[in-house]
């Protein structure tokens, strides 16, 4: 058994991969100790959080946090917004990526190379804000729903994946064998093209939900009404603005100091509250993005 | 010859028309969102003047461009972009490229998953809640960061979230915390195609696992962190918004504010649009001649190129 000894690991590889072993559980707990801190500390007492007794798990345990997340309406009505611009927005975006993605995978679409340098030279040029910002002021857009879903529904990046994966995964024969018997190129879309790519669409819907639920930008600039404020303007003002407002003017010294308790709980529990749609949909968001990402990595 | 290719175009739309039905939505899109607005740039050569509109105020030439150059702002804010880009690109993409090469090395499916599930986690985390945990967990008086100091016995801990020296670090480190985990995927993606034989035969030939990476791994990843490079390269100039504007106060603005904060305040904060048009175009400029330069050159020096 000469060769096998050959091949067993030096000394040298060993300490290599206990090197590795290492670092990678240094970066595994640098990584999720914030995380874990934050939702140890939305589960404890005010007093145990600012007096600094949390570390790793919840102290004095209590769901005054959420309590407290439940008492300010503000949040509600983000949330609910959020959902709305998060659910419309993407099934615009993946309806739009998948029109202008099907045609131009077609390699004798007539039409495709101007196409494919218009959606180029589009994600590298681009007129600045003060420009996007004037068009959808002209349309009427501010301060409505549809500029919160509308401007950046087009996304070239996806335009491109969908293309690839239509070209690589969409056999030419099917479509020329639905051209003979008489199917039309809609019909095709439709009914063929769309059931064949439920994976790469469930990466664009899930790209375009996770940006437009996480994003605050095009809110910032186009909404000025409160009760139109997406989730994340709310947090905006909670967590980087420090601005907790109460409804009732005059406060007893107990109830200012409950409130002062919740305020602070409050950042804690509503970071949680606010990444709980994306927790639950992690499991197949890292199954899809990373096949997503893989798609994209194949040259255009 | 011409004639011949016109009546092929005429037979292929006609025969195909819904294809064109179909693309005239998204081109709607495109031309309205992405194409209209170029109208609007020629503001930048103008005294924009909302009664007259886009079209109807006066002219005033390279007014915009001379005075953003001579303002006091032109250079501290040009250097806070460059410094923050180019700082964050020296940072991530090796930070990236060596936990794929260590990833790819572990054969422990269970940690590999584990590290990996942790690792990519903070990518879906909005920028307001990262921001948001900074100010908690920096914090010199709440976060653990002022619980350390005190344990430590550090007397006057500096405040890091206004230390306009500390601004640069904590933009970039914040970004390595939030992003190395999934920039990995793509190198990790580019590793699993490297055919094992190789592997088979470096072992015979008595490589060292080092060996292997700097000759193998390396080799394979190589196309792709050119494209990535690339395409920062292109966007040296365009620091994100979403983070900087909300890591800015009045403490560090002095190295935090780059292009895109400063357009965003001329522009729709003290509705200076023709000012903030000059800046913006001059942002587009430099970014897109940049990309074309970085695309040249890795088209002379190596395969690989984005387009």
């Amino acid at each position: 058994m000469r060769s096998h000894t050959l091949i067993k690991e030096t000394t040298g590889d060993r300490i290599m991969m206990a090197v590795i072993y290492t670092v990678l559980t240094v970066v595994l707990i640098a990584v999720a100790y914030p995380l874990i801190y934050i939702v140890s500390s939305s589960f404890s007492s005010s007093s145990a959080v600012m007096s600094g007794r949390v570390w790793l798990f919840p102290v004095e345990p209590t769901l005054y946090g959420y309590k407290a997340v439940f008492q300010y309406p503000q949040i509600w009505s983000g949330y609910l917004n959020s959902i709305i611009y998060t659910g419309l927005a993407s099934v615009i975006s993946v309806t739009l990526t998948v029109m202008m993605a099907y045609p131009i995978s077609h390699t004798t679409f007539v039409g495709r190379k101007i196409l494919v340098w218009a959606l180029l030279f589009a994600m590298l040029f681009s007129g600045g804000l003060i420009p996007f910002y004037l068009v959808v002021r002209s349309l009427h857009m501010l301060d409505t729903i549809w500029a919160m879903v509308l401007p950046g529904a087009l996304s070239v990046f996806s335009v491109i994946v969908a293309k690839t994966f239509f070209q690589t995964t969409i056999p030419g024969d099917l479509y020329e064998a639905a051209q003979l018997d008489g199917c039309s190129d809609g019909r095709f879309l439709v009914s063929v093209v769309v059931p064949l790519s439920k994976p790469v669409l469930a990466v664009l819907f899930l790209w375009a939900a996770v940006g437009q639920w996480n994003s605050y930008f095009n809110a910032l600039i186009f909404l000025n009404g409160e009760e139109k404020y997406p989730l994340q303007l709310v947090l905006r003002e909670i967590l980087v603005l420090n601005s907790v407002t109460t409804t009732s003017m005059s406060l007893s010294a107990e109830q200012l100091k409950q409130f002062e308790d919740m305020k602070n709980l409050l950042k804690y529990s509503v970071i949680v509250i606010a990444s709980l749609p994306i927790l639950m949909l992690y499991p197949f968001i890292q199954k899809y993005f990373v096949k997503g990402v893989m798609v994209g990595s194949i040259k255009a | 010859m011409t004639i011949r290719m016109t009546a092929y175009w005429k037979k292929y739309i006609l025969r195909h028309w819904q294809l064109y039905l179909i693309v005239a939505v998204p081109v709607a899109f495109l031309i309205t969102f992405n194409y209209v607005p170029l109208v609007g740039i020629q503001l930048a050569f103008k005294e924009f003047n909302p009664i007259q509109g886009i079209w109807g105020s006066p002219w005033v030439g390279g007014k915009q461009f001379t005075m953003f150059f001579e303002s006091p702002f032109f250079w501290p804010v040009i250097k806070n972009t460059l410094l923050l880009s180019v700082y964050s690109l020296l940072v991530s993409t090796p930070a990236a490229i060596l936990l794929a090469l260590a990833l790819n090395e572990v054969k422990n499916q269970r940690f590999k998953k584990v590290v990996q599930m942790f690792t990519y986690a903070p990518y879906f985390i909005s920028t307001v809640v990262l921001v948001g945990m900074i100010n908690i967990i920096l914090s010199p008086t709440i976060g653990i960061y002022g619980q350390l100091t005190e344990l430590l016995g550090v007397a006057d801990s500096i405040d890091i979230l206004g230390d306009p020296k500390a601004f640069s670090s904590l933009y970039v480190w914040s970004g390595v915390w939030q992003e190395t985990g999934y920039g990995a995927i793509i190198y990790l993606a580019a590793l699993s195609g490297v055919n094992p034989e190789l592997y088979e035969a470096a072992k015979i030939d008595g490589a060292s696992r080092v060996q292997k990476m700097v000759h193998i791994d390396l080799p394979t990843i190589r196309p792709t962190i050119i494209i990535l490079l690339i395409m920062s390269i292109g966007g040296l100039l365009s620091v994100g918004f979403e983070k900087v504007f909300l890591l800015q106060n009045m403490l560090n603005l002095s190295t935090s504010e780059v292009i895109s904060t400063y357009v965003y305040k001329i522009g729709l904060v003290h509705m200076n649009y023709s000012f903030a048009v000059a800046v913006g175009l001059f942002n587009s400029i430099i970014g897109f001649i940049l990309i074309f330069s970085a695309n040249l050159l890795a088209r002379r020096f190596s395969e690989s190129s984005l387009f």
